[in-house]
């Protein structure tokens, strides 16, 4: 089993979608969540997922593609 | 020796040991160097920094190297007045702190000089970043002179000039294909899985240090006192932290007085997410970046939360500035200072112009504005922007007609100067 820190931000329109629960129940995948600031226009988590490589792969492009922000924990990683 | 006690979480406060780590296994916030001041200040003294070298080991002491640090000569650069640009802009003591006098002419050799040197200490065998210019020079270049393995990344579409500025140090170089976020993730993967000393990953709270001698730097270059007002370009937020954290560090070992700076942070409007943040009074939102200002384009900035506490705390602002003003900052900085600076001086020189306008900054306060890095790094920013030579035939009739009464306002008469031509 693999495990993976990430950070999803959440735009105006997708803070009240239960996409966390819906990553875990299609996934199979295992969610912890670290740490949260939600408001109801927006929002960031910090989470671990784990699971397989693979499911964590697939879940994680899923979430991407529903409109919200995965990234490192740590912010952006590119630099100037 | 080194003073650097533990790294210690900046969210929950945790500690851990002086590890390559980066994230607090708890709570997932990042780490910061702690240091044991009450050792520091018994050998530290103005006398002990005047005698160090003239680069950023001089001030080693407050840094978390223990072993003989891979020395490019980096730092110490000039803080210069700048009466020119200060009439311009209505301010009576300006300075610049010009570090595009660094080893590959930005200042993240601030920081890759500690990252590297901390990596080569810990027993790596190579360095990584992914960059789109200043921090992938700086990386390739000091991973040469250290003799360690160097894999940089970079955006597929970055320009040629930039990439031969890495390349010139024989890395590893990678063009990932695709967008920002993807480079972003991928990274980060790669970090996960590779024994790598990714500076701004595994290493960064090391690495972030290195900034902190820019605020030493000012300090002791205006004869120990901090400026009352400091405008700090922010990509990530981290280069705005430590001069923050710098300048309180100096204070608290009796080296300076009581910190009353107030910081600024300097943005480009195509990539403003700490402005944005400050202007609103809500938690930052992350953006996708289009600005020419590349160096700064950090759409999700690691240390924004910190920046925003810290303007907070000083009283400070953050602006933003079009790409149109940028390279209007460019240009009023050469043609009055005679320094080329990069995109994010642009940035710099035009937020500074904005706060003195609004009043934000005094006439009469003490300001340093921070011009990290060169302009020969980013000429296609500029290359539209400047007029084009006078081409003449190579006759004094062709001089007279293209150059005519310019030529004749310009230069002084011997008579006016006293002088005679010897022609």
């Amino acid at each position: 089993m693999a495990k993976k820190r990430v950070m999803f931000t959440f735009p105006p329109d997708k803070v009240t979608e239960p996409v966390i629960y819906q990553l875990g129940h299609q996934f199979r995948v295992v969610t912890n969540i670290r740490r949260a600031d939600v408001a109801e226009d927006r929002g960031w988590v910090v989470l671990e997922v784990e699971g397989k490589d693979e499911d964590i792969e697939r879940g994680l492009e899923w979430v991407a593609s529903k409109g919200v922000l995965v990234g490192p924990v740590g912010g952006d990683v590119v630099e100037g | 020796m080194s003073f650097a006690r533990s790294l210690r979480c900046r969210q929950c406060k945790r500690e851990y040991p002086l590890e390559p780590l980066f994230v607090c296994e708890f709570c997932f916030g990042s780490l910061e160097v702690v240091y044991d001041y009450e050792a520091i200040s018994k050998s530290l003294s103005r006398e002990s920094i005047a005698a160090g070298p003239h680069n950023i080991w001089r001030y080693r002491d407050l840094l978390p190297v223990e072993a003989e640090p891979i020395n490019m000569d980096p730092g110490f650069t000039p803080l210069l007045p700048a009466p020119n640009l200060g009439r311009a802009l209505g301010l009576e003591q300006l300075y610049l702190k010009n570090d595009c006098m660094n080893p590959t002419w930005s200042f993240k050799d601030r920081v890759v000089a500690v990252a590297v040197s901390k990596a080569r200490e810990f027993g790596f065998q190579a360095v990584a970043c992914a960059s789109t210019g200043n921090l992938a020079n700086s990386v390739a270049a000091h991973a040469a002179r250290a003799g360690l393995k160097a894999f940089i990344f970079v955006p597929h579409d970055l320009e040629q000039g930039k990439i031969l500025g890495t390349a010139i140090y024989s890395p590893t170089l990678i063009a990932v294909r695709g967008n920002y976020d993807q480079v972003n993730r991928l990274c980060s993967e790669l970090a996960d899985r590779f024994p790598w000393a990714f500076v701004n990953i595994n290493i960064r709270p090391y690495y972030a240090e290195g900034s902190k001698t820019l605020a030493y730097e000012v300090a002791e270059q205006l004869g120990w006192r901090a400026p009352e007002a400091v405008v700090v370009p922010v990509a990530s937020g981290s280069l705005f932290t430590k001069v923050w954290k710098g300048l309180h560090e100096l204070s608290q070992l009796g080296l300076i007085g009581p910190v009353g700076s107030r910081l600024f942070a300097a943005q480009a409007l195509g990539c403003s997410p700490v402005a944005a943040a400050f202007e609103t009074g809500k938690p930052i939102r992350p953006v996708k970046p289009d600005t020419i200002a590349k160096s700064l384009a950090i759409g999700n900035p690691a240390d924004g939360f910190f920046v925003l506490q810290i303007l907070k705390e000083c009283g400070g602002q953050a602006v933003a500035v079009t790409d149109q003003e940028i390279v209007d900052g460019i240009k009023l900085l050469a043609e009055t200072e005679g320094i080329f600076a990069e995109t994010a001086g642009g940035v710099t020189v035009a937020c500074l112009q904005r706060l003195v306008a609004q009043g934000a900054i005094r006439p009469t306060e003490l300001t340093v504005a921070l011009i990290t890095a060169s302009g020969l790094k980013t000429i296609e920013a500029v290359q539209d922007n400047v007029p084009p030579p006078i081409t003449i035939d190579p006759t004094l009739a062709s001089f007279e007609q293209e150059v005519g009464d310019r030529a004749f306002s310009a230069a002084p008469s011997p008579k006016d100067t006293g002088r005679t031509s010897h022609g």
